[in-house]
């Protein structure tokens, strides 16, 4: 189906089901009960989910198949952020032109980063890439933001004002980002029972792009050019002398995976419409290169995987409190209570840095592969009947889920 | 006039002189060997003929065409393929993949952009990577994963890869280097049918003497960056400047 073959098709669809049915999957726990802060149902979350989702899988279009770790990514998804941002500010809140501009502006920034950027391979593009980026934070944060020529609007970030042209909006239209009149906030919230699910259009429209970007991805692995790309990787000098050269896949690569950032840079203005400089900073970089790891990189579901598992944990550690602590604990001893509450403290909160470090660092020494090898080895001890069977793949290769 | 012409061509590394006026003529359909005692700037005068090195004087002529001041990737569009003495190969991509990316290199240029067709969909590409494969009995590995192979199935996919391209010139890098007995006549019986069966010419060096005088219709011997003799092997084998070069080894 599509220009897939069985497996890929199966994958797709597993994927668009758990997009489609997101508000019903997070949010498993009564909206009343201790448990219900473990919910992730809610639209700000899901957003993020899809967005991160499509930055990630652009960035293992380039880092997955090609190897060139690039530090800079981030870069891009500030850039894309932006150029929504002025459009809404210029001409309209409608979100087509905005994403689509983003997406534009992603691929320019892109192509002349990788042109240089490009010229070197192993850590020293990784350093370039780096300090474009950081070069791009520090216009954003203050050079373009002078009286004189207020093109980011610095620390404060980039947002529509009411005296901004705003040439096509009209009275009639939401005053908020909006697809063709429907706005990115409205939201349907559904009770069943005890159970409350929240259906955002926001959420809808990032998710549907997602599968759009998720379904291009698989065709450019399964491609020509995506076997070239995995080439890259394998083996420059071969591919020199095979009378291939290596740079423009590179590049091409590098724009495609700049245009998936450009993309959720105008996504996240989509859903929230202003764009500051911190979202350009090494550390934005340096996430989204965990994400692909910790999930898995160079597959094709296991980047979705680790944008979701750092996002969901961010938020639930992030809101974890000492109180929470004390209610879970209120059944020891009140010494041990405090003493337990105390070591956990922490990795708690604002600590959750910690403990996403710890998880990290868990994945990356038990499953090199990241949680899609965890997945293939759960899969193998059901499959443990056709023993026989797996020692003979063993030796050939899986190619990339 | 020769399909590989060289003319004149030097090379220095700061004071040491590692090619002095190479001069050689590569018959079109021959096989001929460039052997020498280490040092004697075999490896040098390959980099140069890649287009790796550039030399500092001289001229080097494919097919009446120059290849300096071109990149490697040019210089194989040209017709030139190379095999290096630890097989280069795509470790991480499959047997038929490695087979399939020559055929895509010769077929579409040095870069095109094909994202959102299906290799699977490539049924010419296919069928002459398998038809590749088959000759070179590797039919039954195309899953394997490249890099879990022998030395010697490494050695072989690397040279049908190159094939593959219908290159006129095939240059060999001490092809059995660190090669166990068998699969050294593995290879040499894989380069004698090769050459049997297509219109190539085949440029090879090579320490090991056996590899050289089972192959090669014309020798060149190089000593301290210059051509001492180039004749045919039983020439060589009794000249008296060679037994001197390699001091006493037997050649």
């Amino acid at each position: 189906m599509l220009g897939l073959n069985g497996r890929d098709t199966t994958l797709l669809v597993i994927v668009a089901a758990l997009a489609l049915l997101a508000p019903f999957i997070l949010n498993p726990f009564p909206t009343d009960s201790g448990l219900a802060q473990f919910n992730a149902g809610y639209p700000d979350l899901m957003q993020r989910f899809a967005i991160f989702g499509i930055f990630v899988i652009g960035f293992n279009i380039l880092f997955g198949l090609t190897g060139y770790l690039s530090f800079g990514h981030a870069a891009f998804l500030g850039v894309g952020s932006y150029a929504a941002v002025w459009i809404f500010k210029l001409f309209t809140y409608n979100v087509v032109p905005a994403i689509l501009f983003s997406v534009v502006i992603g691929a320019i920034f892109a192509l002349a980063i990788g042109f240089i950027s490009l010229r070197r391979s192993g850590i020293y593009f990784s350093i370039l890439t780096l300090a474009f980026a950081q070069m791009s934070f520090a216009l954003a944060y203050s050079v373009l933001s002078n009286p004189k020529f207020n093109l980011t609007n610095g620390e404060t970030g980039l947002q529509v004002y009411a005296d901004d042209p705003q040439m096509f909006h009209g009275d009639h239209l939401p005053n908020l980002p909006h697809l063709f009149g429907l706005s990115m906030r409205a939201n349907y919230e559904m009770s069943v029972g005890a159970w409350d699910f929240n259906f955002n259009a926001g959420y809808y429209v990032c998710a549907a792009l997602l599968l759009i970007m998720f379904y291009l991805s698989m065709r450019i692995f399964r491609s020509p050019f995506g076997m070239m790309l995995r080439a890259i990787k394998s083996n420059q000098t071969r591919m020199t002398y095979t009378g291939l050269n290596a740079r423009p896949y590179a590049l091409a690569a590098f724009v495609i995976s700049g245009m998936y950032a450009g993309l959720a840079g105008g996504l996240m203005a989509a859903v929230d419409p202003l764009a500051g400089a911190e979202r350009m900073q090494w550390t934005a970089s340096g996430e989204v290169v965990l994400m692909a790891i910790l999930g898995g990189t160079g597959t094709l579901i296991g980047p979705i995987l680790g944008a979701g598992f750092i996002k969901y944990f961010e938020n639930i550690f992030s809101k974890i409190n000492d109180n929470v602590l004390h209610g879970w604990f209120a059944f020891l001893p009140d010494g041990l209570e405090d003493f337990i509450v105390a070591i956990l403290h922490p990795f708690i909160g604002k600590g959750w840095h910690l403990t996403l470090g710890i998880l990290f660092m868990l994945v990356v020494i038990f499953l090199p592969g990241g949680l899609v090898e965890g997945g293939q080895r759960i899969g193998r001890l059901f499959r443990r009947k056709s023993g026989k069977d797996d020692a003979e793949k063993a030796t050939q290769s899986t190619p990339a889920e | 006039m020769g399909i590989l012409e060289v003319k004149n061509v030097n090379k220095r590394f700061g004071g040491l002189q590692a090619l002095g006026d190479v001069n050689l003529s590569v018959e079109e359909n021959s096989v001929h060997a460039i052997i020498g005692p280490n040092g004697a700037g075999k490896s040098t005068l390959l980099n140069v003929l890649i287009g790796k090195l550039a030399p500092d004087t001289g001229s080097v002529l494919f097919d009446g065409q120059s290849v300096l001041g071109r990149k490697p990737y040019e210089i194989n569009q040209m017709g030139i393929s190379r095999v290096f003495q630890t097989p280069e190969i795509f470790g991480d991509l499959t047997v038929l993949e490695n087979m399939m990316i020559p055929i895509f290199a010769k077929r579409d240029g040095a870069f095109r952009m094909r994202a959102l067709e299906s290799s699977v969909n490539e049924k010419e590409v296919l069928e002459q990577a398998g038809e590749m494969l088959e000759s070179l009995n590797m039919a039954d590995k195309r899953h394997f994963h490249s890099a879990s192979m022998s030395r010697g199935d490494k050695r072989r996919l690397e040279i049908g890869m190159c094939l593959a391209q219908n290159p006129r010139l095939l240059l060999l890098d001490e092809p059995t280097a660190g090669m166990a007995r068998a699969d050294t006549n593995n290879t040499i019986d894989l380069l004698k049918q090769i050459h049997d069966e297509r219109d190539i010419t085949i440029a090879i060096i090579e320490h090991d003497m056996h590899v050289v005088f089972s192959l090669a219709q014309r020798i060149t011997v190089l000593a301290q960056g210059s051509p001492l003799v180039e004749d045919t092997p039983d020439k060589i084998k009794g000249h008296p400047k060679v037994r001197e070069a390699y001091l006493g080894e037997s050649a």
